[in-house]
């Protein structure tokens, strides 16, 4: 009995080969909507999740101040406020659970004859462990190293690739500003950052040796910045009031006035970001849903035109023994197989196109089973939602009137 | 037979319009027993075709009693309704009303998918049914492909497949030539004499003759009620045994 009607809404559709076509495309173009919107979306939340994940969890970063020479005000970080031993004091700290201090510069580093201007990062191996930063190659520099400030570097992939091309780097030597450095290590490539630079453009010593080799400094021991990393996020708020009352303390500032410091919460900067493409990720599905409904109101409207057109046939099937709930099944299975047709090339292009802009843009795309399963079930539930009133219309039909129809 | 295969007493029938209530049938009183083959004539409007509706179970009265093989009508329910017109009664129209995109076997067929029958079954019954109305050629035929006559051949195949006890024609002849119309005429008397009970709306008296009694309408009143010999009888009596 299904199968024969299975085998009417078929023959039905064949009838009317172009307006089942037209009908077919509106779920079409709602179904690839979606898909390809929700594929953007979700690739752009998982590459926004990549990057937060890769900056590490419950992050500080604490600046020192701006100084002012001549009148000329300094951007932050330029003052000599902070030192290796307030990055001590912090690591002190209740719910403190990684203390990195921090020097950085730019430099000019050569290999061979080729050279290449980076960024020198100079701190301790905590600065790794916060940063879940693992070597592809070779190993970390030690405590002793960073005692004796030896000479020795890891650095990131690209630099890698523009300073040493296929050459293996571990145990060769670089100049970095005259001074020779053994590389230790390759670090793992993290792409790019949430502002979009290349945190792979990088090369990391130990903080003593920038500091007397590389970067000079004013003041013996200080640094430029000191990275916090706290132990839950529950704690956050805590430990940032603790450190804000440890160095006002430590750096003598009076109750009122302004701090030689700046602490900044790195990981609510992450969640903001992450709020927002979470909310244009909806906001492209919603938009799409939209070319759906306006599938779906066209599937209606084209059984509304069929279930008058077919009057006569329906006023046939009731006189020699169709119920009304045969007629409404009729018709329903006809909207639904439209839609599902639909709704599968739909998810076809959806798909394709998703894996075109991919490839086109390099822009991530994320296909989850989750939204292909939505997609599938929000269609077939469309075919019933706008084919189940002209069904219903058929199956009330009177039966004399309909086989008086001409 | 104790009792009537039709049973009608009292019928009313009602329409409302916009210029008020009609009577199309007034007291209608009719009883037929199996194996009867009525012809029902009357002028347009005498009510003939309400009455073959409500026969029909397409339609129902406004009051009075319609017991068909037992069954009060006015008690069941739509989808008991659906089951008589599928099992019990054949329908044969003035159009023949087949659907025009469906093959001659699939449009015999078609009563016996609302009745569960399976696929194969179903193809076998229809393809029996064709070759016994002269059409077993064409099973794969679609219905514009044959001439008036042997589309009402189908749709009389149609109304014969669930094996019904009661065939309802409404001027089966009236959209044929006088030659097909008496083919058809004779494949009714065929039925007839194979003990199917047929009710006959027409009105063309030759054509009523086919049947072993005449009712008359008019203005919703049954005006004459004869019985009369039927055509095959007599041409059988004229054959020496």
């Amino acid at each position: 009995m299904f199968s024969a009607m299975l085998g009417e809404a078929w023959r039905a559709m064949g009838a009317n080969r172009l307006r089942t076509f037209l009908t077919m495309l509106g779920m079409v173009i709602g179904v690839g909507a979606v898909v390809l919107m929700m594929a953007i979306g979700q690739g752009a939340q998982e590459s926004v999740k990549q990057s937060i994940n890769a900056m590490g969890s419950n992050l500080f970063i604490v600046l020192s101040g701006s100084f002012t020479a001549s009148g000329a005000r300094s951007g932050s970080g330029n003052a000599s406020s902070l030192t290796v031993i307030d990055a001590n004091a912090i690591s002190e700290l209740d719910g403190v659970s990684n203390v990195a201090p921090i020097s950085m510069g730019n430099a000019q580093v050569v290999f061979g004859n080729n050279n290449w201007a980076t960024s020198i990062i100079g701190t301790t191996p905590a600065y790794l462990e916060i940063r879940v930063w693992d070597l592809e190659d070779g190993y970390v520099f030690s405590e002793s190293d960073m005692r004796s400030a030896t000479r020795v570097a890891l650095i990131g992939k690209t630099v890698v690739d523009n300073i040493f091309g296929d050459i293996n780097p571990i145990g060769k030597t670089i100049r970095i500003k005259q001074n020779p450095f053994v590389v230790l290590g390759v670090l793992k490539s993290k792409g790019q950052s949430l502002d979009g630079r290349d945190q792979d453009d990088t090369i990391i010593i130990p903080l003593t040796t920038a500091q007397r080799k590389i970067l000079g400094n004013r003041f013996a021991g200080s640094v430029r910045q000191i990275m916090v990393q706290a132990n839950t996020p529950e704690v956050m708020t805590m430990v940032e009031q603790n450190i804000n009352g440890l160095l006002n303390q430590r750096h003598n500032i009076r109750e009122g006035a302004d701090s030689d410091f700046f602490v900044r919460n790195l990981t609510a900067v992450a969640n903001s970001a992450a709020e927002t493409t979470r909310t244009m990720s909806l906001l492209l599905g919603a938009i799409a849903s939209v070319s759906l409904l306006v599938g779906g109101i066209g599937i209606m409207n084209i059984m509304l035109v069929s279930v008058t057109e077919r009057t006569r046939e329906i006023g046939i099937r009731m006189a020699i023994g169709a119920r009304e709930r045969d007629i409404l099944l009729q018709f329903l299975l006809e909207a639904i197989v439209i839609s599902v047709i639909g709704c599968l090339i739909g998810l076809f292009l959806g798909i394709t196109g998703a894996m075109l802009v991919n490839k086109l843009t390099q822009a991530a795309v994320v296909i989850s089973g989750n939204s292909v399963m939505i997609a599938f079930a929000v269609a077939a539930s469309v075919g019933i939602f706008f084919g189940f009133y002209p069904a219903r219309k058929a199956a009330r039909l009177n039966p004399i009137e309909a086989l008086r129809y001409q | 037979m104790a009792q009537s295969l039709v049973l009608v007493s009292d019928l009313h029938k009602d329409y409302q319009t916009a210029a008020g209530a009609i009577t199309v049938l007034k007291q209608v009183n009719f009883s037929m027993d199996a194996g009867d083959f009525v012809a029902i004539m009357g002028p347009s409007g005498s009510g003939k075709s309400t009455f073959m509706n409500i026969l029909g179970c397409l339609d129902k009265p406004t009051s009075g009693q319609y017991t068909l093989d037992g069954h009060q009508v006015a008690n069941l329910s739509g989808n008991a309704l659906a089951q008589i017109r599928n099992q019990t009664i054949g329908f044969v129209f003035q159009g023949f009303n087949l659907l025009s995109r469906v093959s001659l076997l699939d449009n015999v067929a078609l009563p016996l998918v609302y009745s569960g029958v399976n696929k194969s079954e179903r193809q076998a019954r229809a393809k029996v049914l064709l070759e016994k109305v002269g059409l077993g050629q064409y099973i794969n035929s679609l219905p514009n492909q044959i001439s008036g006559g042997q589309q009402q051949r189908v749709a009389i195949a149609r109304a014969l497949v669930n094996h019904p006890r009661l065939i309802l024609a409404d001027e089966p002849t009236g959209n044929l030539d006088s030659k097909t119309s008496e083919d058809i005429m004779t494949l009714f008397s065929e039925l007839n004499a194979d003990g199917i009970t047929i009710v006959l709306v027409t009105h063309e008296s030759d054509i009523a003759a086919y049947a072993s009694r005449q009712i008359r309408f008019l203005d919703g009143r049954i005006v004459q009620d004869t019985r009369s010999k039927t055509i095959a009888s007599i041409a059988s009596a004229k054959e020496p045994d």
